[in-house]
This record gives structure tokens, sequence and C-alpha cells, in this order.
């Protein structure tokens, strides 16, 4: 049994007379105990995934399952045994922490109590606060009693649209090690980010944009599937050298990467020399130039690409 | 059971933590009642006049004694020209003005006929119609004696009376239309807010993602808004007979299960606005619009229906207002039982019933 099956799904939205394809024809099975993640910038169709899934929405064609219910007979038992957590904060702000925990319980026929240890490590750290109004907690505090709220009655399978959006670093990384934590008591979980270097923390993950998924894979598969040679650049003029390399029709893409620009080149007649001179020509001084090994983001920006 | 518990809670906790509502909950009906039943009111008392007695002989003595005896007026004894009659017109220092002609009482001995002039302002129509009213009422008292010193042949008397209303109060008009507003605003109104609210937050598509049946969270929302209904009103009730000495005629159990009515009926309205609309604003302003305009314009509350042209009367019927509007009335200052009024009862009950059917037709249970 898979814990997702999604096959053709296409899902439109239209107003009044324009109609925007939200979701293009997708299709993708999540196993039992994965952590899925869905990648891809805003826009891409991932909310809406998770609507349909979670049936809140109705595809315009297309089946799909959640484990093994279909998602348009069978929304009523699909209801029952998944945790959602949508895309923008979603709980009671004039609630207290523990007021909306109590509340998210009940209404999964469940008490704080009997599923404590599910929620525990995530709890502990929000047990000082529990008086506060949810609204007044900061981000990461935030998304925490949500995954708290969606995890109190021990779902069989997890949807997170975006869960570390807007969350601090250091909040992210406990927020993933969470949800590591929770892969090993067997739950599956549906996962979505902006944020490519959460991608090495998923399974498998599928590469989104405009509504199609461009690759499916593990981050170590997609990052060895990449076979152009890339180079990390630098100089004392990063805003002239990225217009500079772009103007070089040896230069496949190029890419400003933080403190570097991230240049895949087409090495068979013009290799690392070849630029640094062309550079140097240019006028350009401080030159850096390394080969590196490329990240999902840099396989990203290749297949889009395509 | 527990999850409605816990959700009447919950609902009671967003009600009780935000001041605004409180204060549109309990701070508004105290106080409409209270300026409807005070302040606004068409009795007239202590109105300013003047008295030009150009004759001052026995007759208009006796005249303006029984003038300035009465509460209703005021007389301003340091007017005694036309000029200054017509100044304080101007300024606004008299509402109306009588004058006596020169002779008065000899005309009316000798021609039997004299004249005074009444003379009012009319910036405000009622206020001028019912002060002329007051005044003719005192001459034609006056006149009625001394016809009768004079046997004459015949006369026809009118006795006028008041019913239900001897006095004329205005809380009698008020008190029913309040509570008709009151009842509308609180339960429609803040009903489909709430609701509304949860869907604006992005709640309602968790709520929706769980085992909670659609209808328990329909059903949830509603409950805490009767209670507080119930709660308006009982205090309507006490105000309007502590304070406005409104009397409550008929059964207090049919004026009671009518209210209740009445406020399912707004429930239910407030749903089925909740599944047309999706967001606060929105829903606000169509119970505003659509639920206030109506009730104060086409209940009967401040215009007669009956002078209304055809089309909006034929609207008025629409509003759930104008039909318990005349249950209250009946039931609360003409004292009547249910035989009286089960027609209106059964026009609200068939309005609640279409509502709540629209809304189950059009509640959603996924987004769009």
């Amino acid at each position: 049994m898979n814990a997702v099956e999604i096959k053709n799904i296409v899902k439109k939205y239209s107003k009044k007379k324009s109609s925007v394809t939200a979701v293009n024809n997708i299709s993708f099975t999540v196993e039992e105990g994965e952590l899925f993640g869905l990648l891809g910038p805003d826009g891409a169709g991932k909310s809406t995934i998770f609507r349909i899934l979670t049936t809140l929405l109705l595809p315009d064609s297309g089946s799909a399952t959640v484990l093994n219910y279909d998602i348009i007979k069978d929304w009523k038992e699909i209801r029952n045994i998944v945790g959602y957590m949508p895309g923008r904060f979603s709980l009671y702000q004039d609630l207290t922490v523990e007021e909306n925990l109590e509340f998210f319980a009940t209404v999964f026929n469940t008490t704080i109590q009997e599923n404590y240890e599910l929620v525990a490590d995530i709890y502990k750290q929000l047990e000082p606060f529990k008086h506060r109004r949810a609204g007044k907690l900061s981000g990461g505090m935030k998304q925490k009693l949500a995954l708290s709220c969606a995890l109190i009655h021990k779902p069989k399978i997890l949807f997170l649209d975006e869960p570390t959006t807007g969350v601090d670093p250091v909040s992210r990384k406990e927020f993933w090690e969470m949800l590591i934590r929770l892969k090993k008591q067997g739950i599956s979980i549906l996962v979505s980010t902006p944020y490519m270097d959460e991608a090495n923390l998923c399974d498998r993950v599928a590469l989104m944009q405009s509504g199609r998924i461009l690759e499916i894979d593990t981050p170590q598969n997609i990052v060895n599937r990449f076979e152009k040679n890339l180079l990390a650049v630098r100089s004392g003029n990063m805003f002239n050298l990225l217009n500079d390399l772009r103007s070089i029709p040896q230069i496949e893409s190029c890419f400003a990467f933080g403190d570097n620009h991230h240049v895949v080149i087409d090495e068979t007649d013009f290799n690392s020399e070849d630029l640094k001179k062309y550079l140097i020509s240019n006028g350009h001084s401080d030159i850096s130039i390394s080969s590196i090994e490329p990240t999902i983001e840099d396989c990203f920006m290749q297949l889009m690409k395509k | 059971m527990k999850q409605l518990i816990s959700f009447v809670k919950k609902e009671f906790n967003h009600i009780l933590r935000d001041r605004r509502t409180m204060l549109v909950l309990f701070g508004m009906p105290v106080v409409q009642l209270i300026i409807f039943g005070f302040a606004i009111t068409t009795e007239v008392r202590n109105a300013k006049i003047a008295i030009l007695d150009n004759s001052k002989d026995g007759i208009t003595q006796k005249l303006i004694t029984r003038i300035e005896s009465t509460e209703y007026f005021d007389v301003e004894h340091s007017i005694v020209s036309d000029q200054q009659i017509e100044e304080a017109f101007k300024s606004g220092k008299i509402k109306l003005a009588v004058v006596f002609q020169p002779n008065f009482q000899n005309e009316l001995s000798h021609s039997n006929k004299a004249q005074i002039q009444i003379i009012a302002d009319a910036t405000d129509p009622n206020q001028a119609t019912t002060l002329t009213n007051y005044i003719s009422a005192v001459v034609m008292d006056y006149q009625n004696e001394l016809i009768e010193l004079n046997k004459p042949p015949l006369t026809i008397e009118t006795e006028l009376r008041m019913l239900y209303n001897p006095q004329l109060k205005g809380a009698y008009i008020s008190v029913p239309g309040v509570m008709a507003l009151i009842l509308l605003l609180v339960s429609a109104m803040m009903t489909s807010i709430s609701v509304v609210k949860e869907k604006e937050l992005g709640t309602m598509e968790i709520l929706l993602v769980s085992p909670m049946k659609p209808w328990l969270v329909i059903i949830s929302k509603a409950i805490p808004y009767f209670i507080l209904s119930i709660v308006n009103v009982i205090t309507i009730l006490l105000l309007s007979v502590l304070l406005l000495d409104m009397p409550i005629n008929g059964s207090l159990f049919l004026l009671i299960s009518m209210t209740i009515l009445y406020i399912l009926c707004a429930l239910s309205l407030g749903l089925l606005i909740s599944t047309v609309t999706n967001s606060q604003l929105a829903a606000m302003l169509i119970s505003l619009v659509g639920l206030m305009l109506p009730v104060v314009m086409l209940s009967g509350y401040a215009f007669p229906i009956a002078n209304m042209p055809d089309a909006l009367q034929l609207l008025a019927n629409f509003s759930p207002a104008k039909w318990f509007i005349i249950i209250i009335k009946n039931v609360m200052i003409k004292g009547v039982g249910i035989e009286r009024i089960w027609k209106e009862m059964l026009v609200i009950s068939g309005m609640t019933l279409i509502f709540i059917l629209i809304s189950i037709k059009r509640f959603k249970i996924r987004l769009q």
C-alpha cells in the first residue's frame, strides 16, 4: 500500500475569462513511511496538490488515493486519518497555546494526554508559553504549535504545506529534526518547501514548476545526474561579473548564488583558464574560479531551463 | 458531544476576549433601547410658545390661563408684538404663536364669531402638527363650555380614546423595533461574521479536514449566539418594563417562545449569509445593508408600512422583522393569545425553514 498515489491530476482555476492551470497532469507516489518533499517556487502548484489530497479541492481530471482511500469517494475516511498543516498559520490567534492544542485534540476525538508522547518533543518547547495567546508567539513557535495540532490525533500521514516558510534558520533546522523523528515512528510525510537546502533531508523529492513535475528522485540521484561542469566564480565587481559571464557564448547559464556566481560551462573548447583570461581582459580583478559539486538548487535551475 | 462542548467553549472564548464584539453584543442593545425609548419621542413637552393678546378681555385671559396650565406649553411672556414674534420664530426661540384678534370678546358675543390665529414653525412638520392639535383642543374645550352655557339646539361631541397606549408613549413602538433589530444583528450578523472568520483565517480548512461533521461546526457556531441573544432579550425586556414602563399584557411564555422562533430565523439567515460570502467585510456589509436597513425602513418600525408605495409594501413582507414586530406588539401591548398571531408565526417559521434548506444546499464540504 502506498501512502499517496496521484495519477494524471489536472486542476485549473478559472476566473471570469482567463483560466490558470495550477496542476498540469501530475503523477507520483509516496511510499509508506517515506518523507517526500515537493520543491518549487511560489505558484508551482504545491498547495493545490495538498488541497486535492486533503479532499478540500476536487481535481478536474485524474485520480488519487491516500492510504488506498479515494480522494473523491472516500473523503470522509481520509479526513479522519490525515494530519494537515495549511500553508499559512491557521490556528486561533486569540486562544492560548494550550487551548488551541486542547481544542484540536477534541475535534479529532482524542485528548492531549492520550497522544502526549507523539507531540512531547515539540510541545515541551512550547510548554513554558502554554498560557500565551497563539498570536503572540514567534514564527517558529507558531509552526511548532501548528505541527503539534496536526499531530495530536496520531495521523497515519502528515501533509505539511510550506511549514518552514518565514521561520528563522535555527527553528527551521529544529523543525526538520522533528520531521525526521516522526518519520522514524512510521508516519508518512508529504512536505512542501521553497527552500532547496531542505530537499537533502527528504527521502525523495519532486521538483515542481508551473504545475508540472520536472523530476522525481532521491536528492542524491538528482545531484548525481547533473552532468555539466559547474564553476563558482568570484571577482571584485560581482554585478558586472554576472553580466560579463552571461555574455560569453560557451557559458550555458549563470546565476548569483550567495557569495559566488554559479556557472555551467561547456568545457570542450573553453575551460576555466580561458575564462580567467577573458575576465582579466574585461577589467576584473581578484578573480577566483573553482570547480564545485552541484546542489539541488543547481539541478533545479538547470531543469527549469529545459 | 465532547466536540460540541469544546467548540462552544472555544467560541465563547473568542467572543469574551474581543472587546469590540462584547460592546456590540451588550452595549448596543442597552444604548439603543434607551435612545429610542427616551430621547427620540414624538411626545411634545414644554414647547416654547408666544401669546399675543390684542384684546386683553375676560375670555382671552381665561383661554391663556388654560393654555398655560397644560404641561405641553411654556409661554414666553416677553413677546408682545408682531415683530417680536417673527424674530422669535427666526431665532428658533418659539415653536408656535397664538394671536388673539382685537375686541375678541365683543366680536364673539355680538357676531358669534371671533378669530384666533395659530402660527407654527413647520420646519419639523410632525411637531408643528402635534402642537397645533394641542392648542386647538384647548380652544375647542373652552368653546364647548361656552356653547353649553348658551344651550344650543344640537351638538356632536367627539370623544377620543387612544387604545392600548393612552399616553401615546414612544417606547411602545421603539421596544418591539429595537428587539427586532438587535436580535437580527446579534444572531445574523455576528454568526455570519464568525463563520466567515474561520474561512478567512484558514482555520476552516483544518476543521474541514477533521472528523468533525460540517453541520456540527455550524451548530456549534450558532449556539453561543443563541444563548447571547436570549440574554439580550431578557435585558431588553427588563429595561422596557422597569425603565420605560412598558407593560407585558400577554403571556410571557408566548412572548419568549415567539422571540426564540425569531432568533432561530435570524440565526439561519446568518448561516445563509456565511455560505455566500468569503470575507468578514462582505458578511458585515450584507448584514448591515441587507438586514438592518430593511428592519429600520421597511418593518414598520420607523415608517408606517401602510403609507409606503405598493412595491415597498410588497418588499416589506420579506423582512422577518416586520412579522416579528407585529407579533411583539400584539402580545406585549394588546395582550392577545396565539390565536391572533399564528399567521405571523407561520410566516417566520416558513422563512426559517427556507433559510436552513438553502444553507444546507449551499454549504460546501470543500473549498470553493
